[in-house]
């Protein structure tokens, strides 16, 4: 056996890496983004997106959503640490595919297009609420909602018809039905 | 119209509605309106250390010994990132600690400005919350908060950083308790379910190779939790170890007790945590100094653990049954629970857990903590043999620095109460000791306070001896001075080829000549024949003594488990190289 040089002992075993989406409620005051950042950057988790703002004026009270990714040990500690921080008020995990969660991501395109392209730019979209956001006879905005995957392979697609800049939002969820999360 | 005080006025009414009666601390600009007020409340004493880290490291030592949170003052800049070290210190240790620093006024905090620095942004993964305070109205809330976040669920360190404008403005008092209305940690308030202790105890009567695994959670949940650990594994007739931190919960010298697992735990209890069928961890969190090689960590096990911390279960190690709660108010509620239905178990299981005992026993054997002794050197073990039997019939408070003598002291110092015992186990912070030595004796008047040093790590802080004769704190500074940094040294010499780079210290002071320009004692052992009378001469000096012990430079920490290796796989000692015979080991 080769003699470790390390104080510290060798990583064990790697788990499955499962895709979650985290939401937190949180009080809207001064460095609570640095918090939850810093934890997710101190402990060595994945922040793949971050959406926040803040959904309730009176409380103040700030929703985030985080997609990360890790093993199943990683996402309950993930849940966990984030619960010991004082301003969060609650923590809802959900797993990438879960049958009754809705995920949502907006992206604004501008293209550089005549009018005849921008028809074909349209039908492309058609599926993802396309929204004209601002028209020129060379160039238009257009914004669309949809899934991550969807949005990525939207993007490529629009590449080769005068994709020139894009903005994106982190996914944001929320459950199907009457029910809220508590 | 409410009655208004300045922002440094409202600092020492939360301090006096908290019961504080000692702050340690620095002073500096950004903080002077605060140490102003200082004159006006002769309740609180201030203990002005001679560095930011020895006053936070002082404030654990408090902290510790006592039971209730240590206050910290320092100033805004250099004070508070000399504050840095003892924070995490405190953090990795679930050590209370309220710090309390001076900041830039409010209209140059983002300018740079002199002795500047982000404070909150520094200290945010070192502490469990930290606030910087705007408006003077604010700050009675969140000074209360603050202590109230640091003395609940799992403890820990809290920051309040003060802008210098603030202290000088005037605002509302008012002091409510119970301000968070959320609850901590998770489940800080979660009842224990019948459910829950009918697990436990079915697993305790399923078990034929138990081990009860203690650690600092049993301590830091107050001198009750000790009482009922005793009481459970009396109950029980099983065998017991604890991590470094758990120290002098259950009696070091009980029949019972396997002594410490771990990197530098015996043989004993190493291998029964490997070859257990039921592991009962109480209130410790399985770190990676204890467990080694995490997928061979005892794998026959089923593992039960008691954590008032939800995300310390389940980090690194799988359990069968988690339950989250203060070690106390559990450990009282299974005591009730398992006599109600079990009225002769230690009698009617003692069969079952028999073989079991005289497997431990032959472990127990070989005499891990066994060492070569001298009659020409003295043995860093025997110094601190030495010095637990001369003073092991006082209730003494001992605290260490980092490196082999904190293992050494670990092994064979016994400790049989809680909170007697002050070693800075997650952080590993050298320099550690001598000022949680102040914070200990200011807490505990009257008493031995020793720290257990060795001379690499005492020099970091070692300008605290000012403090101590400035108080007149009669702590003994007991080295064991080898010239080398002993587990670098240690460390090189098994796993990187007797390289010996950078461990050696040359140019040491004179420590006795140091003792006495700091207008303390000093005193120096030599040969093992003077120790002993030089130890009670140490210990009967009512004034802070330097005790340079001079100790075997070449001697190693064992037993010793191999980074990377399970807990079966022990390096005992030099005499696994060439055989010794009994006569020459002194037995422990």
């Amino acid at each position: 056996m080769v003699k470790s040089k390390s104080a510290y002992s060798v990583p064990g075993k790697i788990g499955k890496i499962e895709r979650h989406i985290i939401v937190v409620w949180v009080d809207n005051e001064a460095g609570v983004l640095a918090r939850i950042a810093g934890l997710f950057s101190g402990r060595g988790y994945n922040i793949e997106s971050l959406a926040v703002a803040e959904v309730d004026k009176k409380k103040h009270i700030s929703r985030i959503t985080i997609v990360t990714e890790g093993t199943p040990q990683v996402i309950e500690q993930i849940n966990l640490q984030l619960k010991k921080l004082v301003p969060v008020h609650k923590v809802a995990d959900f797993k990438r595919g879960e049958k009754d969660i809705l995920f949502r991501e907006l992206a604004l395109f501008k293209m550089l297009a005549n009018a005849k392209k921008q028809e074909k730019i349209k039908k492309i979209c058609k599926k993802f609420n396309p929204v004209i956001l601002d028209k020129t006879n060379k160039s238009f905005v257009i914004q669309v909602t949809a899934l991550r995957a969807e949005i990525d392979k939207l993007a490529i697609d629009l590449k080769r018809l005068g994709l020139i800049s894009t903005s994106r939002t982190g996914a944001v969820a929320m459950t199907k039905g009457p029910k809220v999360f508590n | 119209m409410p009655k208004l005080f300045t922002g440094a006025e409202i600092v020492f009414k939360a301090l006096e509605d908290q019961k504080v009666d000692y702050i340690f601390g620095y002073p500096g600009g950004a903080v002077l309106p605060i140490y102003d007020e200082l004159k006006n409340h002769k309740s609180i004493k201030h203990i002005l250390a001679r560095h930011e880290q020895g006053a936070g490291h002082a404030a654990e030592g408090y902290a510790r010994s006592s039971g209730k949170p240590g206050i910290l003052l320092v100033t805004s800049g250099p004070g508070a990132t000399n504050a840095v070290t003892a924070l995490t210190d405190a953090y990795m240790d679930s050590v209370p600690l309220v710090c309390i620093s001076g900041q830039v006024p409010t209209h140059l905090i983002g300018t740079d400005a002199f002795q500047e620095c982000d404070t909150t942004g520094i200290t945010r993964p070192c502490t469990k919350h930290n606030w910087l305070v705007k408006d003077v109205n604010d700050l009675a809330r969140v000074l209360h908060l603050a202590f109230e976040v640091a003395t609940t669920g799992r403890p820990g360190p809290v920051l309040v950083d003060i802008p210098k404008d603030i202290q000088f403005k005037k605002g509302k008092y008012s002091f409510s308790k119970s301000t968070l209305k959320k609850k901590l940690n998770g489940r800080a308030t979660h009842k224990i379910s019948n459910n829950e202790l009918d697990k436990f105890i079915d697993l305790l009567k399923k078990s034929s190779k138990p081990i009860f695994y203690t650690g600092g959670g049993v301590i830091n949940s107050g001198p009750q939790a000790s009482e009922y650990l005793r009481e459970l594994v009396s109950l029980t007739g099983f065998p017991i170890t604890s991590t470094l931190q758990g120290l002098g919960a259950y009696p070091g010298d009980d029949p019972q007790f396997l002594g410490m697992l771990g990197m530098h735990g015996t043989f004993e209890a190493n291998n029964a945590m490997h070859d257990c069928d039921l592991m009962i961890n109480i209130g410790a969190r399985f770190d990676d100094r204890i467990t080694g090689k995490v997928d061979e960590f005892s794998p026959e096990s089923k593992k039960i653990h008691v954590d008032i911390d939800p995300s310390s279960i389940g980090k690194n190690i799988k359990v069968d049954l988690a339950i989250v709660s203060d070690v106390s108010k559990f450990l009282k509620s299974l005591i009730k629970r398992f006599k109600e239905k079990n009225k002769n178990f230690l009698s009617s299981n003692k069969q079952k857990t028999s073989k079991w005992w005289s497997t431990i026993e032959k472990w127990r054997e070989k005499k891990s903590l066994n060492f070569i002794n001298s009659n020409k050197i003295i043995k860093p073990q025997h110094a601190v043999q030495r010095l637990y039997e001369l003073t092991k019939d006082k209730d003494t408070f001992v605290t260490t620095e980092v490196g082999q003598h904190q293992m050494w002291a670990a092994q064979h110092y016994k400790f049989n109460k809680p909170n007697r015992w002050m070693t800075s186990g997650g952080l590993g912070t050298m320099g550690y000791g001598l000022p949680a030595a102040i914070g200990v004796q200011i807490a505990n008047p009257g008493k031995l306070v020793v720290d257990i040093a060795g001379e690499a790590s005492v020099l970091m802080t070692m300008q605290e001896m000012s403090t101590a004769v400035q108080y007149k704190l009669p702590i003994k500074i007991f080295i064991l001075n080898n010239e080398y940094m002993g587990m670098v040294r240690q460390w090189q010499e098994l796993l990187h080829e007797k390289n010996y780079s950078e461990s050696y210290t040359a140019a040491l002071p004179d420590f006795v000549k140091l003792a006495e320009s700091y207008g303390c004692v000093g005193i120096r052992a030599k040969t093992p024949d003077e120790l002993d009378e030089k130890i009670k001469e140490m210990v009967n000096i009512d004034r802070p003594v330097i005790f340079d012990c001079l100790v075997d430079k070449a001697e190693n920490c064992f037993p010793m488990i191999p980074s990377g290796k399970p807990h079966n796989q022990m390096i005992l000692g030099p005499e696994e190289e060439e055989e010794i015979s009994d006569e020459g080991k002194i037995l422990v």
